[in-house]
């Protein structure tokens, strides 16, 4: 059954007898099975299951470069901007290591939206996968808290503006609304102490998060198992030798298949890191390569691209504790997304047009508020903003109704696969 | 495609992958380790240093900081180089050939000009600061002392070209660091005459 | 050199007031020329830090940026900066930084003229050309003058000289837009070409010290790219051999 100790009894190689005395100490023979080896997926992934693998990616990205920005970077009032000013042209390939940093930001961003899209189509979510979605969210909002620490960091206008409309929203809290954001600051406003703290939250506390909740993401992921696009589980039709028929061994099948996924991906990083590191301003914007300036705001405030959705949701809103809650709505309606679906028909291959169009309606509200929270507030905008914020939580108010009527289609035995 | 082509074909991609990812990966490293080298700042605190020796008298010395390490200038009077000669039997390393200078101060007064000592004023056992004791035949240091530099720590001694004595810790003489005249007065430490080679 | 080319004073252009046509928007909101600068152009590049260094540098500095950084990527040799630029430092090493303390800055023009190291970052090259060439004449104003990109700003014209006066008409064109537009008044020591070419040496000279590696990060991006596509390509050639197993 094992190679390694089958060769071990009859003397074997000498890597083979290594092996075999690192396994009696510690599974990795086991291990490399489990999750590599011997892990089966359905053999029909398409394109939209390559952005799990590539967020793994950006993460070792960011924190390799992460690391290497904090040998050079000062977390201080006084230094922060100039620091950063020191990386990008005094240290020997600094701007290098920062842009890569800057531009995996939004990279996270885009590859996780997408991660999670996928899961909103192929029904991810369903049972038995509930908390492999939560995980998945809490992965999620860590991801966001980090973002928006990160972003406090070169002390630029942009990142102290943003800071402080960010921790103000937690004025909105009911009663002690005032003294958190006093506490969350540490100060009376935005100040050396508050960027140290988010130093500190950024670089060591949620990374440190991010990393357990990746590795548990992804235990939990293996123990479910991989729903393919046609949302079958494969484990239910084995062969004789116990082995899915419809799966593929992840390695090296699924490796093969990520690799290039993951070099197209470098290309495209590439591509902005060497030719576009501000991305038109939406990765880095202008108005933050002016040092911070806390008596006076930039006369455009927008935040980064991958929270304007929420953002646009928070100012169509004409008050203060209900545009606060709402956009602290639209994130939790995410999490309830495995039991507001009563629909048993897991992939969007086979559901009724109502889901389809809903989905559809959602991803256009979502994209559109996302643009509309990088305009100025506008009559216009503002009103624009309140419908898609309509239709957006209409998406998931509706959803137990709308997914109970779905007329599905039939869903096949066995993954489709096109010779 | 037979069986063994289908192998061989895919033996070679792999290791056509393999080879080409662990160039890339080997390109990656690349700025992460030259991005520990000395930053453009600290090259410019490092800058060479610009010293005016014309109101330094005979017999003193003026410290001056280059990239972190004292470098002391000596200008040495006629007496000095008089008794530096007679000490030369008791040195480990009087002609130089095991210490750390430029080539043109590899000579008997390891300097550019005789009278002028330019040194880096740490020791080269364990990088103590040796203090200055040009007094001659103290009583602490014995009636041979001719006078030189004495380092506390651990009590080697040097004359006053920085050559060491033997029997002492220090293995070598105190390094000349790289050093150039402008005009009669101006030394620039921390630049090569570029005549150096 | 520029006094060479202030020399030639440009009288005949005094008879003939010059007329900027800028068409406008709304209020406000001035319509931005193309600076049309390339970080590519040494020369352009050289003539821009002489500029800088004799027109700008009086009051702002670039505190991030090092001569001898300068001396490498314009081509000059670390004398030829010594010479020529280093008018406020003592060693190659040191950073583009004034003299001038803060708190008399600020008395002086209400604040303190920014650090320029990073001002085409954060404005970029066409507002700075724009506003350097959309000075003109208000007699109320501290300074003399106004500008059409920035209003009411602290900055006095200091290229008055070269540039000449302007003043400001305001008219209604034909489809009743209101139209901002710049009269010559006065012409200065530079024809408007040679004074377009000298903002735009400075604009350029800003874009380049806002990112002082950006040549070098195109050049280098291209290679990156050619080098991931083959790796690009072995990987896909690999994953369609290993996927002909799977039936």
């Amino acid at each position: 059954m094992n190679s390694a100790r089958a060769d071990a009894v009859t003397g074997g190689s000498r890597s083979a007898r290594f092996l075999d005395w690192i396994d009696a100490r510690f599974p990795l023979t086991k291990m490399l099975k489990e999750h590599a080896t011997e892990y089966y997926a359905a053999k029909n992934f398409n394109v939209w299951y390559v952005f799990g693998v590539l967020a793994m990616v950006v993460l070792i990205i960011q924190l390799l470069t992460g690391i290497w920005l904090t040998m050079s970077y000062k977390p201080s009032a006084a230094d922060a901007f100039a620091s950063v000013e020191y990386i990008m042209r005094d240290v020997e390939w600094g701007w290098l290591i920062r842009y890569m940093h800057s531009t995996g930001a939004s990279a996270f961003f885009i590859v996780v939206y997408l991660h999670m899209f996928r899961g909103m189509m192929y029904g991810s979510y369903k049972p038995p996968r509930e908390l492999l979605w939560i995980i998945g969210m809490l992965i999620y909002l860590a991801l966001m808290a980090e973002a928006f620490f990160g972003y406090l960091l070169p002390w630029g206008q942009m990142s102290y503006w943003g800071a402080q409309v960010i921790v103000s929203l937690f004025g909105a809290v009911p009663f002690v609304g005032d003294s958190l954001v006093e506490w969350i600051r540490g100060d009376f406003y935005i100040s050396d102490i508050t960027l140290n703290r988010f130093f500190a939250l950024h670089v060591i506390a949620v990374p440190l998060a991010l990393v357990m909740l990746v590795v548990v993401h992804i235990l939990a992921l293996h123990e479910t198992g991989s729903l393919g696009p046609d949302g079958i589980e494969i484990k239910e039709k084995k062969g004789a030798d116990g082995i899915p028929l419809d799966g593929v061994a992840f390695h090296p099948y699924l490796t093969a298949k990520d690799l290039v996924a993951i070099v197209v991906f470098l290309i495209l990083f590439s591509g902005v890191i060497f030719f576009s590191p501000e991305m038109g301003g939406y990765f880095l914007e202008h108005a933050n390569f002016e040092p911070a300036n806390r008596l006076k705001t930039p006369e455009h405030i927008a935040p980064v691209w991958y929270f304007t959705p929420f953002y646009a949701i928070l100012r169509a809103v004409p008050s203060k504790g209900l545009g606060a809650l709402l956009m602290l709505l639209a994130i939790v309606a995410l999490f309830l997304l495995p039991w507001l679906d009563r629909c048993r028909v897991k992939s969007i291959r086979y559901r009724g047009w109502t889901f389809k169009l809903a989905l559809a309606i959602f991803a256009i509200s979502f994209v559109a508020l996302g643009y509309l929270g990088l305009m100025p507030a506008t009559q216009t905008y503002v009103i624009l903003a309140r419908i898609f914020t309509g239709l957006y939580f209409a998406f998931f108010l509706f959803m137990p109704i709308y997914t109970r009527m779905e007329k599905t289609k039939p869903v096949p035995e066995r993954v489709v696969w096109h010779e | 495609m037979s069986e063994g082509s289908g192998l061989s074909r895919r033996n070679f991609l792999t290791a056509a992958t393999t080879v080409t990812g662990l160039v890339g990966v080997g390109f990656t490293a690349v700025p992460f380790l030259a991005s520990w080298k000395p930053s453009a700042r600290a090259q410019a605190a490092g800058a060479p240093v610009q010293v005016d020796i014309s109101k330094l008298e005979t017999g003193a010395m003026v410290r001056v900081e280059w990239r972190g390490r004292p470098v002391w200038i000596l200008r040495r009077s006629e007496d000095m180089l008089e008794r530096m000669t007679q000490v030369v039997g008791q040195l480990s390393d009087p002609e130089s050939l095991k210490s750390e200078q430029p080539s043109y101060t590899q000579n008997d007064t390891r300097s550019v000009k005789p009278e002028v000592l330019v040194v880096i004023g740490t020791c080269t056992h364990l990088g103590c600061a040796p203090i200055e004791r040009f007094d001659v035949a103290p009583e602490d240091l014995g009636p041979d002392w001719e006078g030189g530099f004495y380092c506390p720590c651990h009590g080697s001694k040097f004359d006053l070209a920085g050559r060491v004595y033997s029997g002492v810790p220090a293995p070598t003489n105190l390094p000349v660091p790289p050093h150039r005249y402008v005009g009669d007065d101006l030394i620039i430490v921390g630049e090569d005459t570029g005549a150096n080679a | 050199m520029l006094m060479r080319a202030s020399a030639r004073t440009y009288i005949a252009v005094l008879a003939v007031s010059l007329v900027v046509g800028l068409p406008a928007h709304g209020a406000g909101e001035f319509p931005l020329q193309h600076a049309g600068n390339d970080v590519s152009n040494i020369a352009s590049l050289q003539r821009g830090a002489r500029n800088f260094v004799n027109f700008c540098m009086g009051c702002h500095s670039a505190q991030y940026v090092r001569y001898n950084r300068l001396a490498e990527d314009l081509g000059l040799s670390e004398d030829q900066v010594i010479d020529n630029l280093m008018f406020a430092a003592e060693k190659p090493q040191e950073t583009m930084t004034i003299a001038m303390p803060e708190q008399d800055a600020q008395g002086w023009f209400g604040q303190a003229p920014p650090d320029l190291s990073l001002i085409a970052r954060s404005r970029g090259p066409d507002y700075l050309y724009t506003f350097l060439k959309t000075f003109y004449l208000e007699p109320g104003s501290p300074t003399g003058v106004n500008n059409l990109v920035l209003a009411n700003a602290s900055m006095p014209h200091v290229l008055w000289e070269l540039q000449g006066e302007q003043r400001l008409i305001e008219e209604t064109d034909d489809e009743g837009h209101r139209v901002q537009r710049l009269e010559m008044v006065r012409p200065g020591r530079l024809s408007p070409d040679e004074y377009d070419q000298f903002v735009r040496d400075i604009v350029n000279f800003l874009d380049y010290v806002g990112e002082p590696m950006q040549r070098e990060r195109i050049r280098l991006g291209g290679w990156v790219i050619a080098f991931l596509l083959v790796f690009g390509l072995f990987s896909y050639l690999l994953k369609e051999e290993i996927w002909k197993d799977i039936k």
